[in-house]
């Protein structure tokens, strides 16, 4: 299908266009099923662009930072813990590093055993925070010389639970976009059911058509424009409605964790507008093909 | 104009036309009759494309109707004017916008032709109903608006399809009469007909080549009609 042909199929012609009555079960259909669908698609996609910053986030947030442990007995930890930080302070890629007071460390624990835990007769390891530089540190090297040097330090590098979390926001993502794409094709789908009955039930209409000199393309567009602007209409109504949804949605927090965060930041409030152009060129693409196969179906 | 060499046509596993040869000069008048069922219909759909010969060579203007291509088929369509005993109207339009059917569907705007269709709805005696829906007519108006509709895109070749199976004695000769004044304008024009009384009203107004189908063959008819 050439530009002309597209064009010639979408221009408004009010004569053209009352020479097919409009059906209420097809036109109620084509509005209700693109609007419906633009307001799932709305959600579809705050959930998809949320879900990509938070992989984002996790993935930054954590990649730039680890933990050093030390499990040494009471008398060997203070002198552990400074062999570990003259080491830390001596390795490329480490931007600082710091022993946890006892009041951070109690502060870490209080969740599960209460603010008032006797930290100094327990046997819990000292933490050293770490912040990467640019380039991060080697790991895998700095394992060896803790070992070496330091035999109660364990370091951890956030790796093997950062990596199911981004992993799990970007599955997220995918789904989103998987919806998206299923919202798609159901609608194209209904809209072609639609187009199909409108076709049937004016099946005379389209043989007199014929039969007085109407060129395929004259009787298709008479269809299309319907579908196509109707479809436009509802995906707007569908699209602006979802958005007022996602706008009422809690703002984002910390408290509030991902379903907070669920919602359009800054420039990505524009997109959802792209909703209803997608639902009108889906509703073109569906009711031309239908008019196309039904038309070359007629001698 | 229109000229068929030895076109069958079958249908189902049936043979419904066989072996028929005729060719429809530029201004001449034929009479196509025959009993009910015997193919006029289907022949007359053969004429205007709406069906494809099975075998045999089916030209109209010099174009073979087997190669034309949709486009090509729908400009055939346009030279050639077709009444329907039925009429085929669109109720949801007016007796007007009908009419003008032809000139929206061939790009034409209807305004320009205002003068052209007002003039064509006097002629077939409508001039007063231009407003009216399809279903207001009577079945002798709907003839003339059909015959007007056939007729707007100035044909060269007007097909009637037992135009006047519905009406009474003296409809059916005003519409004879319309048929044959658009033969004097130089239209050809092939009139399917089982009533055989209308063909013999119209002999003493024009020269008319009378066809008769009967077991499938195309024969031209006797001196009995």
């Amino acid at each position: 299908m050439n530009p002309a042909d597209i064009r010639l199929l979408l221009r408004r012609d009010a004569r053209a266009d009352r020479v097919v009555p409009p059906t209420g079960f097809t036109a109620h259909l084509t509005l209700f099923v693109s609007g419906a669908m633009a307001f799932l698609a709305v959600f579809a996609l705050a959930l998809s662009l949320a879900s990509g910053r938070m992989a984002e986030r996790w993935g930054s947030e954590l990649a730039g930072a680890a933990t050093l442990r030390i499990n040494a007995p009471a008398e060997q930890r203070a002198a552990q813990t400074q062999a570990a930080l003259t080491i830390l302070q001596q390795t490329p890629g480490v931007a600082s590093a710091r022993a946890l007071t006892a009041q951070e460390q109690s502060a870490l624990l209080a969740p599960w055993f209460g603010p008032d835990l006797p930290l100094d007769t327990l046997p819990v390891p000292q933490l050293i925070e770490i912040v990467e530089g640019d380039p991060g540190l080697d790991a895998a090297g700095l394992r060896l010389r803790l070992g070496a040097e330091v035999p109660g330090a364990v370091l951890d590098d956030h790796t093997r639970w950062r990596e199911p979390l981004v992993d799990g926001a970007r599955s997220l993502r995918r789904l989103g976009w998987i919806s998206i794409l299923l919202i798609g094709g159901a609608t194209a789908a209904m809209i072609t059911l639609a187009a199909n009955a409108s076709l049937a039930a004016n099946a005379q209409i389209i043989e007199v058509l014929r039969q007085i000199g109407a060129r395929d393309r004259f009787i298709a567009g008479a269809f299309v424009r319907r579908f196509t602007y109707r479809a436009l209409l509802g995906a707007a109504v569908g699209t602006i409605a979802g958005m007022a949804g996602v706008l009422l949605l809690p703002e984002a927090s910390d408290a509030g964790g991902f379903l907070t965060g669920l919602g359009f930041q800054g420039a990505g409030w524009l997109l959802p507008l792209v909703i209803p152009v997608l639902g009108a060129l889906v509703a073109f693409l569906a009711t031309a093909t239908a008019a196309r196969r039904k038309l070359e179906g007629l001698s | 104009m229109i000229e068929l060499e030895n076109v069958s046509y079958s249908y189902g596993g049936g043979e419904l036309l066989s072996d028929v040869s005729v060719q429809l000069q530029p201004g001449s008048f034929h009479f196509l009759t025959g009993p009910s069922g015997a193919g006029k219909t289907t022949l007359l759909k053969l004429c205007y494309g709406a069906l494809l010969p099975t075998s045999g060579r089916l030209s109209a203007f010099g174009e073979d109707i087997a190669r034309l291509d949709r486009d090509q088929m729908a400009m055939l369509r346009r030279r050639i004017g077709v009444v329907h005993q039925d009429c085929r109207f669109l109720d949801h339009l007016t007796l007007a916008e009908n009419v003008a059917l032809p000139l929206m569907v061939s790009g034409r705007a209807a305004d320009a032709e205002q003068d052209n269709l007002t003039e064509l709805l006097h002629w077939v005696g409508l001039g007063a109903r231009l407003e009216a829906h399809p279903p207001e007519l009577s079945g002798g108006e709907r003839q003339r608006a059909a015959l007007a509709r056939s007729v707007i895109l100035s044909p060269d070749v007007v097909l009637a399809d037992e135009p006047t199976g519905n009406v009474d004695w003296e409809m059916s000769q005003r519409l004879l009469g319309l048929l044959v004044e658009l033969n004097r304008m130089g239209k050809t024009v092939l009139i399917a007909t089982h009533d055989l009384s209308l063909i013999r009203a119209a002999k003493s107004q024009v020269q008319a080549r009378v066809l008769r189908i009967s077991q499938r063959k195309l024969q031209l008819a006797g001196a009995d009609l």
